[in-house]
């Protein structure tokens, strides 16, 4: 089974924030007001944390980018009272905007503080109102991926799961087997410095996979158990 | 119809006698806590209509605040009830019986609050039925709702089942009260005669929900405990955090007892009904309770900080020198040190003395809720130094906070005025002269409130 996994490797990384950009229009995640934003409540499905070394004059920062980590043992889906996230068998956490009830159980719960709350309804100015991704994940008592969000749910990053589903159906409509390699996240898409990879990490031939293998790759706060599927490569 | 039998009870005449009249004080005090109350309403309904819960101070990673402060804070107040009837019930403690209805009147009342906080809590409180058409049994969150409920429940049955044979007494002897509040009293009495097998039954239903109860006040703190104590996050993975939260319940609750007791003692004039006696076992009760609770504290945190892992140590930083250290000095001080000394040394035979250190002890456990859930948020596991929290409560946070408080006081002081708050029944002496001999009526005296036939002490 697919295990989708992505691979960021740091010393690639220019810390543009593309990524984050790119994942913002793709996402439709919804800015927030200078207001909103100075008391801790901006989104960023994907955001490039700086670390800043004070003490040696800010000279050589480096930056971590990050995105969801789609972890294998996820704390979030395990808490959650009502199934609105769940993970489907090719290891991509959900997130069900039409049935979460907005306790934030999975918020608090998530060691990596990859989910954000609408605290606001969410709005646009008029030229980017007019531009929103018009791509849906919906069905009956489902509401997924880039559409936009009532106020008072929680959302994160889905490594673009529309894409996927997009990219399933061309595979159907061309007659053909779906490839692991005919999708990608936008973040992974647009990166400057191709410090990003994705694909099945459960392919031992697939790019992550030989990637995970590397003595440079780690995962984030490992210590915790959850089994991060975004790998990073470390710098040097 | 059968004269129905009372147990006689010298203090009759004082108990029922806040129940003749609703005074212009009462008017007064209840007007001006449904004006609190209405606030906030008010400011509830500006929040789930308007701004949703941008009009807290929550943000991220602060997604917890006052209001599951405030839910913590009554299920534990809530704990009051069921310690005082339920337990010391099982344990046979025969002192417990004048301030059982008093004691669990609490209870009942805080609970509501308790459920409303995580309502209030809600971002989508519309969709709260999602709970039951889609509930996961493997999330916290679904064990709370179902102890919750539960308790809520049979606290209603334990109550209203204690209170059958006053009312049946209010039915008989309140022939002067309004026409619907008597009418109110025969319908809530269900037709109760006072006979031996009624009484005989009463008890043995009322002990059997008392081991029942037990269990569950022991679980549901634990269980409110584990919405923090299961997920991963340092300061609240501990094992320790389900008995601490249950400790802290009953301290809490006990105090809260004391401050009810001593209230109704002044405004009712129960001085013969209410004796000093009852604070002086509530106070060997307290010191207990003080003590067990630095007997927690110090097992916590002399752990977290030998052990000194990075990220447990950044959320206890935080609160003995960080943003928070304010709080957590003065719960040390309100909590545990003033109240200690005073239980000790100045609240033997003196009320004002016990009324003023269970009135601390509230507000620091209070802040002890505040202390235990929001510093774990403002530190996260992953880069604290960039996505590290601050939290400022709004206006509309405290409003409702003063409501679900007020709304408290209030449901307690109209019941106070229409319920007999002292059990009649249970503190009740002995035979009417002259019915000993009637089968039908009544019970063995020996048999009136203990357990098992057992006398209390």
């Amino acid at each position: 089974m697919t295990q989708w996994s992505m691979v960021i490797d740091l010393d690639k990384c220019v810390a543009c924030q593309g990524c984050s950009i790119a994942c913002r229009f793709e996402n439709n995640t919804a800015p927030a007001t200078p207001e909103q934003a100075a008391i801790g409540r901006s989104m960023f499905w994907n955001e490039v944390f700086p670390m800043l070394d004070e003490a040696n004059d800010y000279a050589q920062p480096r930056y971590i980018p990050r995105p969801c980590m789609h972890c294998e043992n996820p704390p979030c889906i395990k808490v959650c009272p009502v199934g609105a996230t769940y993970q489907d068998e090719e290891g991509i956490v959900h997130q069900n905007y039409a049935r979460c009830i907005g306790c934030r159980l999975c918020t608090v719960g998530c060691p990596y503080t990859v989910r954000y709350f609408n605290w606001t309804q969410a709005e646009w100015e008029t030229p980017l109102a007019e531009h929103l991704n018009p791509d849906r994940v919906e069905s009956s008592g489902l509401l997924e991926g880039p559409a936009p969000r009532p106020r008072g749910v929680v959302e994160k990053c889905t490594y673009c799961i529309h894409r996927l589903q997009k990219a399933r159906a061309q595979a159907v409509a061309e007659g053909r087997d779906f490839r692991a390699d005919d999708y990608v996240p936008a973040c992974v898409q647009t990166c400057t410095g191709k410090a990003r990879f994705f694909g099945d990490l459960d392919d031992p031939n697939s790019t992550v996979s030989q990637f995970s293998k590397k003595r440079r790759a780690f995962r984030l706060l490992e210590e915790t158990g959850a089994k991060p599927k975004t790998i990073y490569l470390q710098e040097g | 119809m059968n004269k129905t039998w009372h147990p006689k009870n010298e203090q009759r005449n004082v108990v029922l006698k806040p129940i003749h009249k609703v005074t212009i004080t009462d008017i007064l005090i209840w007007g001006f806590l449904a004006a609190v109350v209405l606030a906030g309403l008010f400011a509830w309904a500006r929040q789930f209509f308007v701004t949703g819960l941008s009009a807290t101070g929550l943000n991220r990673p602060v997604y917890w605040g006052l209001y599951i402060t405030n839910f913590v804070f009554f299920i534990g107040l809530a704990h009051s009830g069921t310690f005082i009837s339920a337990i010391l019930r099982i344990a046979g403690q025969g002192w417990r019986k004048p301030l059982t209805r008093a004691a669990e009147a609490i209870t009942l009342f805080s609970l509501p609050f308790g459920v409303t906080s995580i309502l209030i809590d809600m971002g989508r409180p519309d969709r709260a039925l999602n709970i039951f058409f889609f509930g996961r049994f493997q999330s916290p969150l679904l064990w709370d709702i179902t102890a919750v409920s539960l308790y809520l429940f049979s606290s209603v049955v334990f109550f209203y089942l204690s209170l059958l044979p006053d009312l049946a007494l209010c039915r008989d002897q309140l022939t002067d009260v309004p026409a619907w509040q008597h009418r109110m009293y025969e319908i809530l009495a269900l037709g109760w005669e006072g006979n031996h097998g009624q009484f005989e039954r009463l008890e043995r239903a009322l002990d059997g929900m008392a081991v029942f109860m037990t269990m569950l006040v022991v679980t549901v703190h634990t269980v409110v405990s584990w919405v923090f104590g299961m997920t991963i996050q340092p300061g609240w993975h501990t094992a320790l955090i389900g008995p601490f939260f249950l400790l802290g319940a009953i301290f809490s609750g006990t105090a809260a007892v004391v401050i009810v007791l001593a209230i109704l003692r002044k405004v009712y004039h129960m001085e013969e009904t209410l004796p000093v006696s009852l604070f002086n076992s509530l106070r060997k009760l307290l010191i207990t309770f003080t003590l067990g609770w630095l007997y927690m504290m110090i097992a916590e945190n002399m752990t977290t900080s030998y052990g000194n892992l990075p990220d447990e140590m950044r959320v206890l930083g935080q609160k003995t020198g960080g943003d928070f250290a304010i709080f957590f000095w003065a719960m040390w001080v309100l909590v545990f040190f003033v109240p200690l000394l005073i239980f000790i040394f100045k609240g033997k035979n003196n009320i004002g003395w016990m009324v003023t250190a269970a009135i601390l002890v509230n507000i620091g456990m209070w802040i002890e809720r505040f202390i235990v859930i929001v510093p774990t948020e403002t530190r996260p596991r992953l880069l604290y130094e960039i996505t590290k929290g601050v939290y400022h409560p709004t206006l509309t946070e405290w409003v409702i906070t003063a409501a679900l408080f007020a709304g408290l006081f209030l449901l307690y002081a109209m019941f106070t005025r229409f319920f007999p708050i002292i059990p009649l029944w249970e503190t009740g002496e002995s035979l009417e002269v002259g019915e000993s001999r009637n089968e039908n009526a009544g019970f063995l005296p020996q048999q009136l409130g203990d357990t098992s036939g057992m006398k209390g002490k």
